[in-house]
């Protein structure tokens, strides 16, 4: 490993990307654009559930159990219906996502301090967001029975009571469990894995495409001054797209950033040189560009989309795919940038995953040198 | 670290049954020659005939498939990598950086070849006056012409002053006064003791050279100075005819007993005797001409022209393979 030569190398790859202004403003454009497109629309949070009310009852009861659901942030009062066809009319359209049927018997039945079954009509075509309405239904649900527990106790001679249990939930991190907290830090990681690896993916290729490979490996240099001189450059502009999506998050998406910016900006430069690697390896494995590019994209962006636990839980994955997210250097780097962004914990809880980060990045740096040869096929 | 070369002798390039195959095409079929110090070596043949892939295998950027080969003094199989400190190599596309400028990519090439600052700076006017782009330094490579930049391309494989330089078809695509130039640069750069080695398909540069291999299919078929391949490689005198309608007389010409072949060449015709001795074959031609009624003003003996050596060659394996390929099939 030569100086002269890694900077020779380094230098003539800047040159390349100051010419070529259009592919570096995609560099840092295309990271902009995601993140505010993932930013927006990627939410996991279920409120404001537009919800439509049958009241059969028409009573003091019915309606304060219907107080219960407006005065909620997580529902929106969207009318009433008067008979089944328009409930299932509501439900149809779209104009709700769930319908509480208070039956006529309603007050009767709890005056008798009997049971009344309340019927909630759920729309279940997304599954996931039903069962969180239904959730949040139960919540309220129960909250009023207690309600009504009290006045009728207090109402009875006697002591006072007190629920058996009373459950003072309190949620670290993220407490009012804004997806956005966790979707940008997950998607930061992702996007920035996929350019990384796009970036160097065509260096190599485009060399061999062209002819110039042929010329450079007449010449005395070493894979190794090869390979690190083309890094470097790149590894700037990732930087730069790195500081770009910190700002974004902390400004415009104001997620907190409650740990060390030194150490989130070092784990992101191993996280960088390991994947940059990642797209040289594949450019020299490929010597074609479109080849290259197209497997960088999907190698990375589909293991980072799917198996970082970016977006979904890796506990709740199969035990095999499970596995398989042990060697995607995303879930590591993930993990990092939300510890460090929503935990604000440092090196001493995280140096399992930084630790990984090295080793990716050094054997994939190393196996793209070995796989570097100065010979044509 | 640099290993010296063995101080053996004149010989700088030398290989013995080399051979190449790509799956199972044999691209260079065991070719055995040697190039002396400071000589300007031809490869001659036709597009496709093995010369790039034997110039590649030199250099170190081809494993050979086998046979063996020294270049400057080191091994090309075991020690390529040495080698590519020795040599300059010019391949067939141009191959610098088209979005550098002149002065970035003699800058890049300076710095992998680990020139000493001094001796950067000089190098690199060097560069600029011989390719004849001081003025133009800072112009984008994409812009320069064919001439301009197949001397860039030169300079650059030459800044570290190697001892032996391969050209692959330098001259290709450019026109005839730069062509012409580049050659003066070749002569310039032997008389200082490099040697070269140089692949082409033009008639009248293998002319320049001081000896020629000729390759055709992979096979070295002959091998001499330009003067040897014309004197020992001709079977038969050659014969120019300047006649009316040389197409229609090359037919009349060709069945001739006398004559062994004939073909187009400029304005009329050149014809290869069965015999050394041409006057019996000059009257019949002369005899068939005036009974077919072709008007002929010239018909005699010349000194072959390389490219009848190189068709005389080329026809003569031909003819011999062709029952060889009858049989295959």
């Amino acid at each position: 490993m030569n100086l002269r030569r890694f900077w020779a190398v380094a230098r003539k790859e800047s040159l390349h990307v100051r010419r070529d202004p259009s592919s570096l403003g995609l560099a840092l454009g295309i990271p902009m654009l995601m993140l505010l497109m993932f930013g927006y629309t990627l939410t996991l949070d279920v409120d404001h559930v537009p919800f439509v009310v049958w009241d059969q009852s028409g009573t003091s009861q019915s309606r304060a159990l219907l107080a219960h659901f407006t005065a909620s942030r997580y529902f929106d009062f969207r009318g009433t219906v008067e008979n089944y066809g328009a409930l299932e009319h509501v439900i149809d359209d779209r104009d709700a996502s769930l319908v509480l049927v208070i039956p006529p018997e309603f007050a009767r039945r709890l005056d008798a301090r009997r049971p009344a079954p309340v019927q909630a009509v759920v729309d279940g075509s997304d599954s996931n967001t039903a069962s969180i309405i239904l959730g949040y239904t139960l919540g309220i649900i129960s909250g009023f029975n207690q309600d009504i527990t009290l006045a009728q106790v207090r109402r009875a001679p006697g002591a006072i009571p007190s629920p058996a249990l009373d459950l003072r939930p309190r949620i670290w991190f993220n407490p009012d469990l804004e997806s956005r907290n966790f979707i940008v830090p997950g998607i930061m990681a992702v996007i920035m894995g996929l350019i990384a690896a796009l970036l160097t993916s065509l260096t190599i290729a485009r060399e061999w495409e062209r002819g110039t490979m042929e010329q450079l490996i007449s010449t005395p240099v070493k894979p190794a001054e090869l390979i690190l001189g083309k890094l470097l450059p790149y590894l700037g502009i990732g930087m730069l797209d790195m500081v770009i999506a910190v700002l974004m998050a902390v400004f415009l998406f104001h997620v907190p950033l409650r740990g060390s910016v030194l150490l989130l900006f070092s784990v992101g430069g191993i996280f960088m040189v390991g994947t940059l690697a990642q797209g040289i390896l594949i450019s020299t494995l490929a010597r074609q560009q479109l080849l290259a590019s197209q497997v960088a994209m999907i190698s990375t962006f589909l293991p980072a989309f799917l198996l970082s636990g970016f977006a979904f839980a890796i506990g709740n994955m199969p035990v095999a795919v499970q596995a398989i997210t042990y060697i995607v250097p995303a879930r590591y780097f993930v993990a990092l940038v939300k510890g460090i962004f929503l935990r604000g914990v440092g090196i001493a809880t995280l140096w399992p995953d930084i630790l990984f980060l090295v080793i990716f990045a050094l054997v994939v740096a190393g196996a793209s040198i070995v796989f570097t040869a100065k010979k044509l096929r | 670290m640099r290993a010296e070369p063995k101080p053996s002798a004149e010989t700088v390039v030398e290989v013995q049954n080399l051979t190449r195959r790509f799956g199972s095409f044999t691209a260079v079929a065991g070719i055995s020659f040697a190039v002396r110090r400071g000589e300007i070596f031809g490869f001659l043949g036709p597009n496709g005939a093995g010369k790039s892939t034997t110039i590649r295998m030199l250099c170190g950027l081809l494993a050979p498939s086998s046979g063996s080969g020294r270049v400057a003094g080191f091994d090309i199989v075991r020690e390529a990598e040495k080698i590519k400190t020795r040599i300059g190599y010019m391949s067939q596309k141009f191959s610098l950086y088209d979005e550098l400028t002149v002065e970035e990519n003699i800058d890049f090439y300076s710095g992998i070849y680990r020139l000493p600052k001094s001796k950067k700076i000089e190098r690199k006017e060097w560069v600029l006056t011989m390719a004849g782009l001081r003025d133009h330094r800072h112009a984008r490579t994409a812009d320069l012409s064919g001439g301009w930049k197949q001397r860039l391309a030169l300079g650059c494989a030459v800044l570290h002053e190697p001892p032996v330089l391969f050209l692959d078809e330098p001259t290709s695509g450019v026109d005839p006064n730069s062509r012409r130039q580049f050659w003066d640069l070749i002569y310039e750069l032997s008389g200082q003791g490099v040697t070269v080695f140089v692949t082409t398909h033009y008639m009248e540069e293998s002319e320049y050279c001081d000896r020629l291999g000729v390759i055709y299919r992979g096979e070295l078929i002959a091998l001499g100075t330009p003067r040897a391949l014309k004197t020992e490689h001709m079977q038969g005198a050659v014969l120019e005819i300047e006649c009316e309608r040389p197409s229609d007389a090359m037919e009349l010409v060709e069945r001739l007993p006398e004559i062994k072949e004939a073909a187009l060449f400029g304005k009329g015709l050149h014809a290869v005797t069965r015999d050394t001795n041409a006057a019996p074959a000059i009257q019949a031609i002369r005899a068939a001409l005036a009974s077919g009624g072709f008007r002929a003003t010239k018909v005699e003996s010349i000194v072959p022209t390389l490219e009848d050596v190189f068709v005389s060659l080329i026809e003569a394996r031909d003819r011999a393979e062709a029952p060889q390929a009858e049989v295959r099939r």
